[in-house]
């Protein structure tokens, strides 16, 4: 990838949550890149770590009990104006570590370069703050407009997301709004500082299918229309496939592929992705194929398995598979995997396309 | 807003008199009565006192009678101090309570929620340890030892303020610190259980996902939100503080109501016992109206205005 091209490099992250029952390594060693003008989806059941990596990217892991144990965070400095707090020289010339700076210098990132969505817009919003507070409070604390100007743009982002009556509306509380609104509410505040990366996370997961449909059509209109980089986090491949151009696949706090969204389908390279294929339904199947479950439950992430995470629930399992966790290899262009299927000695599984 | 308040002035004033005539009732059943003394008064004197005071009608034409003069404001003179009536009673009692509980009301809230947020913020820290020890000690020392205890450090070995009396503003301090000792304690812990609770909600970290400052996130998005159970026990704390705590002003020497009171029951002085309750309970009913409102104006869900359904 042309390396003036990236916008945010996670590398290493590792973050930690210290309980009374243990540690749990709920993100470990994640390693992602997200390229400019892009749109990157992370797939993952539930306790995946695709939101705590989110979290700590933000730095918004409540502490204690989580904690940051190590790695990088690394964002375009020259969209975060921060010259002073640029690397030099290396492979992340031109580039800042968020999880470096002080809290002060990243309260100026959050919201303003880095904006979120978030799961339940049922909770998220202010519930004794009128949306046009909620609405205009970031661009006027990040000293983009003043309050009039602000009221004035969240006006036009409450029109362009698709709320009826914006001027009226802004004076509204969120309970007089329904949760679609809402939504689409948390998707205007989130883009009303024109931040150069939006994650949302499970943006859709507790709508109904026709209102996620609805929020689903209107975050691609905008992507189309505005220049932010997306991170879109769902259990649901569907939901991914639909926008992202590169996808990456996440279980037990760690990537198992990455991959675009073509090769993905296509030549999935890790025995967890042809498992998610198959427990989705596609509307192409020429048969009425059954749905096949991943047998089994994600690991204890207090006593994680020595070798590779997915070992014990997976079908081609070897014996190494349970001793070392293999590394993310390139088994494509843009196409990483953390399988041993791959290594030239491995035993060929039907459906499973081996590097070269 | 208009018909709700209507309706509630009109529910608070049944409610005043159903507690005007529980108590009229209930006090007739304390054995003995307001002229039994240790050496019994001659039956001849007794009889003309009763009569003086329609105490030999039927009991129903008491209840009409006292009802009809409370109807027009006027609760009747005292049994005890003979020159005086039960108007004149609160008349004097009332603002010296009042102005005690006033600062004792200020105290507990200037204190109370600032110590209930700092111990929020800090939960699990020695900040935390230290403002819940505090209010530990707060709600469990009966105001009687706070007092004593005050007194004997600031007034006799201090002497930065005197032991008691009234009329300066000197002598409101220890009593009033007296008297916000527990409300101080319990709102302490209340602020910070609810600022605890608050903390956690996805809004506070929407908030600060915006980028805001965690001093907008705690006084804009978060103390709202906490306001809410506060306001709901603040309405009876204030009616209790400033009537008078009988204990308080007896200790510190203070020309309030709360001692009357006290001093009523124990003289059966039916008029001052009656007044006094009625006072106290139509300050009360006003107290949680004016929480009501304080709700609608906090939290906009429960608004008690109709608005368009869009």
């Amino acid at each position: 990838m042309d390396e003036n091209n990236v916008l945010m490099r996670i590398q290493g992250l590792t973050t930690n949550f210290h309980t009374y029952a243990g540690v749990v390594h709920a993100v470990d060693d994640m390693t992602l890149t997200i390229p400019k003008d892009s749109v990157v989806g992370i797939v993952g059941e539930s306790g995946s770590g695709k939101s705590v990596t989110m979290m700590s990217v933000m730095r918004l892991i409540p502490s204690p009990p989580g904690r940051i144990e190590g790695g990088h965070v690394w964002f375009d400095g020259t969209a975060l104006r921060m010259p002073d707090r640029m690397e030099k020289d290396g492979p992340n010339k031109g580039m800042v570590d968020l999880l470096s700076l002080s809290a002060e210098a990243m309260m100026k990132v959050r919201g303003r370069h880095i904006a979120m969505i978030f799961q339940d817009p049922m909770v998220s919003l202010n519930p004794v703050l009128t949306i046009g507070l909620q609405m205009t409070e970031s661009m006027v604390v990040h000293g983009l407009a003043t309050n009039k100007e602000a009221w004035k743009r969240a006006v036009d982002m409450l029109a362009l997301v698709g709320i009826p009556n914006p001027e009226e509306r802004m004076r509204d509380y969120p309970h007089q709004y329904s949760g679609g609104m809402r939504q689409r509410v948390m998707i205007a505040m989130a883009l009303s500082c024109n931040p150069e990366l939006v994650i949302a996370d499970e943006p859709t997961t507790s709508l109904d299918v026709t209102v996620q449909a609805q929020i689903l059509e209107l975050m691609k209109e905008l992507k189309v229309k505005l220049k932010s980089s997306i991170i879109i986090i769902s259990h649901d491949l569907s939901i991914v496939a639909g926008m992202a151009d590169k996808v990456v696949v996440m279980y037990a706090g760690r990537v198992l592929e990455e991959a675009n969204v073509y090769d993905l389908y296509e030549k999935p390279g890790h025995p967890y992705t042809m498992g998610l294929m198959k427990s989705v339904p596609r509307l192409d199947a020429e048969d009425r194929e059954r749905l096949v479950p991943i047998e089994g439950s994600p690991p204890d992430l207090l006593a994680p398995p020595i070798g590779c995470k997915f070992a014990p629930r997976c079908k081609y399992a070897m014996n190494i598979c349970r001793e070392q966790e293999p590394q993310l290899v390139t088994v494509g262009e843009g196409h990483r995997a953390r399988c041993f299927l791959h290594h030239p000695t491995a035993p060929a599984v039907p459906g499973f396309v081996k590097v070269g | 807003m208009l018909k709700f308040i209507l309706q509630r002035v009109l529910s608070m004033i049944l409610v005043v008199l159903i507690v005007a005539s529980a108590t009229f009732f209930m006090m007739r059943l304390l054995p003995s009565g307001p002229f039994s003394r240790e050496k019994k008064l001659p039956a001849q004197i007794i009889k003309n006192l009763e009569a003086r005071y329609h105490l030999d009608d039927p009991l129903w034409k008491q209840y009409v009678d006292y009802m009809k003069n409370l109807l027009r404001g006027d609760l009747g003179p005292s049994f005890k101090y003979t020159d005086r009536t039960v108007n004149n009673i609160i008349n004097d009692g009332f603002p010296v309570s009042a102005a005690l509980g006033v600062v004792a009301v200020i105290l507990a809230v200037g204190i109370g929620i600032p110590l209930g947020i700092w111990g929020a913020l800090k939960q699990n820290g020695w900040q935390d340890n230290l403002v819940m020890f505090v209010a530990l000690l707060g709600v469990s020392v009966p105001n009687f030892i706070m007092a004593v205890l005050l007194m004997f450090i600031f007034a006799l070995g201090l002497h930065l303020v005197p032991a008691a009396g009234w009329g300066s503003i000197k002598q409101i301090i220890l009593p009033a610190f007296t008297l916000a000792g527990y409300p101080i304690a319990f709102l302490a812990r209340l602020v910070r259980s609810s600022m605890l609770e608050v903390l956690r909600q996805e809004y506070i970290t929407t908030a600060r996902a915006k980028g805001l400052s965690e001093r907008l996130v705690i006084f804009r998005h978060a103390l709202r939100n906490i306001l809410i159970p506060v306001v709901t026990v603040l309405g009876p704390l204030i009616a209790a503080v400033f009537t008078g705590s009988f204990v308080v002003e007896k200790i510190f020497a203070i020309p309030g109501l709360g001692r009357y009171y006290v001093t009523s029951i124990n003289d059966r002085d039916y008029t001052t016992i009656l007044g006094v309750t009625i006072f106290y309970s139509a300050l009360l009913v006003f107290l949680n109206f004016m929480v009501d409102l304080t709700y609608a104006w906090l939290d906009p869900r429960i608004r008690y205005v109709e608005r368009k359904v869009s």
